[in-house]
């Protein structure tokens, strides 16, 4: 327990130094991660820890990752990238494997050898293009999509490549080659036996680990039913997730809601997506795969929202661990031994695939700066292909010693990314940038407007909105009510709007306008508090259920504050006179000029009023509301002609002798 | 017998001893009563149902204090918005043709106040083309307005009172059709002695 409590500080230290580093050097979360790793690496070794278990235990992080990306994908986006995603796709790991293949036999290797290298070779790191595209705001355009698609064939690929895997092992070959490569090699022993320790471990890591990875395991119990009920049971499975997330979704929430604790919410959205992971590594589908189709299935739910920002926590951490454990689990001494070919190899291999990439980017179109961005954004090799190195190993298709040196390639191509999308930035990007006439950005689905609160007030301000023609988000923390505006056809989320990453997934930051209609005095000021401080940009309206809240919302930097029986109040106030008998018009005048002064008196305290202080405590504050109260009462003692509005005082003449000037 | 619409429009009411004393009488003649403000205390004017009203109407009387050589800003409104292209006016807009419009206004200055020699320069007829134009280009017959002048201290003599009777009389003569329209149209402003002559029997 101690150890563990250690190693996740450890960690959480290497993180939180070295990621605010890098992002202020403009070098990205990512490789901040990684570093932070290497620099671990001597201290993990000396503390004796399994990286490898650790990296596959973080590998979660991409399941995490695809069900976030589906979540962001509704179905009929997903339909609409089809050709993308099996002719792009499949051409960059077909046309990949192949040259690789064709490389590695010319190099002299087996051709069992060769073809197992292109396969854990064609496939690219999902976790740093996905995080990188997604922290540069890169994911919506034509580049970013290519290379989505690309990823999404990729996390399908593995699938029937770990069923091919096994039918190449061929424990003779990988005999001699040992047997050749100690004759060669017989004078860096010292380097190679590390290597064949660390090819051990994982092998080892993949036996006990992998069942968390985002690679599809073996098949449990499954295995040992005929192949037509494995197709049933898979193709059931499947069915469970699109249905399950359709119709138990919302009976779920409601039920969790009931509790009203906010970390239950947490807790069923890890529950559903661990439930799937597991379900789909049960009938030896990949576990990022179901979580993706489940987030596809999610992706028009009013939960959206609330589970993209319960499990984007967890994400970012497991994935910067995963980062960690990659940057850790380079093994120097094996490098330094060989600098020079793996470097080379390194190299070459990224050349080809970016090459590759280059040619379909094309064939398919993909133009300008989206071209460099995708073959630069997936020219590295992945963590898809650790896993596929470690099953390998466990299957003798592949020699120990081949398997650390690719692994060390696999790792430095990942280490090299980053560096590769600094280069797009600033190098690429900004030349085609300048040539390009670029549209407006495109919101999506994000509204300009967002709505916290959709009750009876936040209600009739979205259908207003709405009316106008303006795209609205609305959030509401009552279940009820959402089934409520639901029935009406109205966008709604569920979700408490005064939580930041609920803010952000609703697009905090592309809105233009902030409404803020919940009931919730102290969460509205602090709503409205934390909208004006980080995201000046936004505008805000926002409702005042007292004179109180109007000067703490002021206070709070809030100029368009409505107080909700206010307008409501003067309403029937008019009618009133009316009804005794005062003319139409002379109602509706007195009682604008009751609001007149009743605006004026409350933006006169709200200057004064200082939250840190108490009221009655802040002299000024006092002073002012004395005065205020002063006049107020002498209007009501009769003394009415003092206060008439100037406005009013056009219709009067000062005597009956004299015209008024405007009367003539 | 002519239907006869009286508009009403005083914004500060309370305030005018005249156009009260006026409204009160207009209101016990048979003409329909129109309180503009009244109906529309936030501007917020129905165009249909004040195009059914002048449909239903042959006459219509605007009541008002002149404000700065105008009317009051509602009358404006009502102009705007009601007498449309197409209904009121234009190639198709003859819904309003062969209909009569007359003025009733109360003005602070007085008689001396307007003409060349005063100190607002012009006739009040000249303050008033605008609306004589509007009547000519719906084809509505535009009478001499009634007119009060100096009505400020008005309540204090006996002018009031016998602007009030004149105006009686007047309504009267209209929905009766006992007011010589053709006699009245000679005169460039018709005032509370000139009634008795312009009504017949």
């Amino acid at each position: 327990m101690d150890s563990l409590l250690f190693l996740a500080f450890l960690f959480l230290a290497a993180g939180v130094i070295a990621v605010p580093i890098a992002s202020r050097l403009g070098l990205g979360s990512v490789l901040g991660y990684l570093i932070a790793g290497i620099a671990l690496s001597p201290l993990l070794a000396a503390l004796n820890v399994d990286v490898v278990s650790i990296q596959h235990f973080a590998e979660f992080g991409v399941v995490m990752m695809l069900f976030l990306v589906g979540l962001e994908l509704e179905p009929k986006m997903l339909w609409n990238m089809r050709g993308k995603l099996f002719g792009l796709g499949g051409l960059q790991v077909g046309l990949t494997m192949l040259a690789v293949t064709a490389i590695s036999m010319a190099l002299g290797l087996a051709f069992s050898f060769a073809i197992t290298i292109g396969m854990v070779l064609a496939l690219s790191s999902t976790a740093i293009v996905l995080q990188t595209l997604n922290e540069k705001g890169l994911m919506k355009s034509d580049g970013g999509q290519s290379s989505f698609s690309v990823l999404l064939f990729q996390d399908i690929a593995v699938i029937p490549m770990l069923a091919f895997i096994p039918l190449l092992a061929a424990p003779d070959l990988i005999e001699m080659f040992s047997a050749e490569a100690a004759d060669a090699a017989h004078g860096t022993d010292h380097g190679t036996d590390h290597g064949a320790d660390h090819g051990a471990d994982h092998g080892d890591g993949h036996d006990d680990g992998h069942d968390d990875g985002h690679g599809p395991s073996e098949p449990g119990m499954i295995e040992q039913l005929p192949g037509w009920q494995r197709g049933l049971v898979t193709v059931a499975a499947i069915a469970a997730v699109v249905l399950g997330g359709n119709f138990l979704t919302r009976p779920i929430f409601n039920f969790v809601s009931q509790a009203k604790l906010r970390e239950l919410f947490t807790a069923t959205a890890l529950m559903m997506v661990i439930g799937i992971a597991v379900l789909m590594t049960f009938v030896g589908l990949s576990p990022a795969l179901g979580t993706f189709l489940a987030g596809v299935v999610l992706a028009n739910s009013e939960y959206r929202h609330e589970l993209e920002s319960d499990i984007d926590p967890f994400k970012g951490l497991l994935l910067g661990l995963f980062f960690m454990t990659v940057g850790a689990g380079i093994n120097f001494p094996l490098l330094a031994a060989n600098l020079l070919p793996i470097v080379g190899m390194t190299f070459g291999l990224m050349a080809l695939k970016a090459g590759i990439l280059l040619i379909l980017a094309y064939i398919f179109k993909i133009r300008g700066g989206d071209k460099w961005l995708f073959a630069l954004s997936l020219a590295q090799a992945g963590e898809f292909g650790f896993v596929l190195l470690s099953f390998t190993v466990a299957n003798e298709v592949l020699p120990a010693s081949i398997a650390d040196q690719l692994l060390l390639v696999v790792a430095l191509s990942m280490l090299l990314t980053p560096a590769l999308f600094i280069l797009y930035d600033r190098v690429i990007a900004p030349r085609f940038a300048a040539s390009q006439s670029r549209d407006p950005d495109k919101i999506d689905e994000k509204g300009s407007v967002i709505i916290a609160g959709h009750g009876r007030f936040g209600g009739i301000v979205n259908r207003a909105l709405l009316g106008a023609g303006y795209e609205t988000v609305v959030l509401d923390h009552s279940s009820a009510q959402l089934d409520m505006v639901r029935t009406f056809g109205i966008k709604a989320f569920f979700g408490d709007a005064t939580r930041p990453d609920l803010l952000h997934a609703a697009g905090i930051e592309n809105a233009a306008l902030l409404v803020v209609a919940i009931d919730n005095k102290e969460q509205a000021t602090e709503l409205v508090h934390y909208v004006h401080k980080n995201h000046p940009h936004v505008k805000i309206v926002c409702r005042a259920m007292d004179r109180g809240h109007v000067y703490e919302l002021y206070a709070a930097g809030c100029r368009q504050i409505i107080r909700d029986t206010f307008d409501s109040s003067v309403r029937a106030a008019r009618s009133a006179l009316e009804e005794l008998g005062v003319h139409p018009y002379a109602a509706e005048r007195a009682m604008r000029g009751y609001v007149e002064r009743d605006l004026m008196a409350l933006r006169d305290l709200a200057e004064l009023f200082d939250p840190n202080i108490p009221m009655h405590e802040n002299a000024a504050f006092v002073e002012r509301a004395k005065v205020l109260m002063a006049e107020q009462e002498a209007e009501m003692m009769g003394e009415r002609e003092e206060h008439l509005t100037r406005s009013e005082r056009g219709w009067k003449h000062p005597s009956g002798d004299n015209p008024s000037v405007e009367e003539l | 017998m002519a239907n006869v619409l009286i508009y009403t429009a005083h914004p500060g009411r309370r305030y005018s001893h005249v156009n009260t004393a006026l409204d009160a009488a207009a209101s016990a003649t048979d003409a329909t009563c129109v309180d503009l403000m009244a109906d529309y205390p936030r501007h917020n004017i129905n165009v249909e149902r004040e195009q059914e009203r002048l449909l239903a109407h042959d006459t219509i009387l605007f009541q008002f204090p002149l404000f700065w050589y105008s009317t009051p800003s509602i009358i404006k409104e009502w102009q705007d918005l009601v007498l449309e292209h197409g209904w009121a006016y234009g190639s198709n807009g003859t819904q309003l043709k062969g209909k009569t419009m007359m003025l009733a206004i109360t003005a602070g200055g007085s008689a001396d106040a307007y003409g060349k020699s005063g100190y607002n320069h012009f006739d009040l007829r000249m303050f008033l083309t605008p609306l004589e134009q509007t009547a000519r280009l719906c084809g509505m017959t535009f009478l001499p307005p009634y007119v009060l002048f100096g009505a400020l201290g008005a309540e204090k003599t006996d002018l009031l009172a016998n602007h009030v009777a004149g105006y009686t009389q007047l309504i009267n003569g209209l929905c009766n059709d006992t007011y010589d329209r053709a006699a009245a149209a000679k005169n460039d402003l018709i005032f509370a002695d000139t009634i008795p002559d312009l009504v017949k029997g």
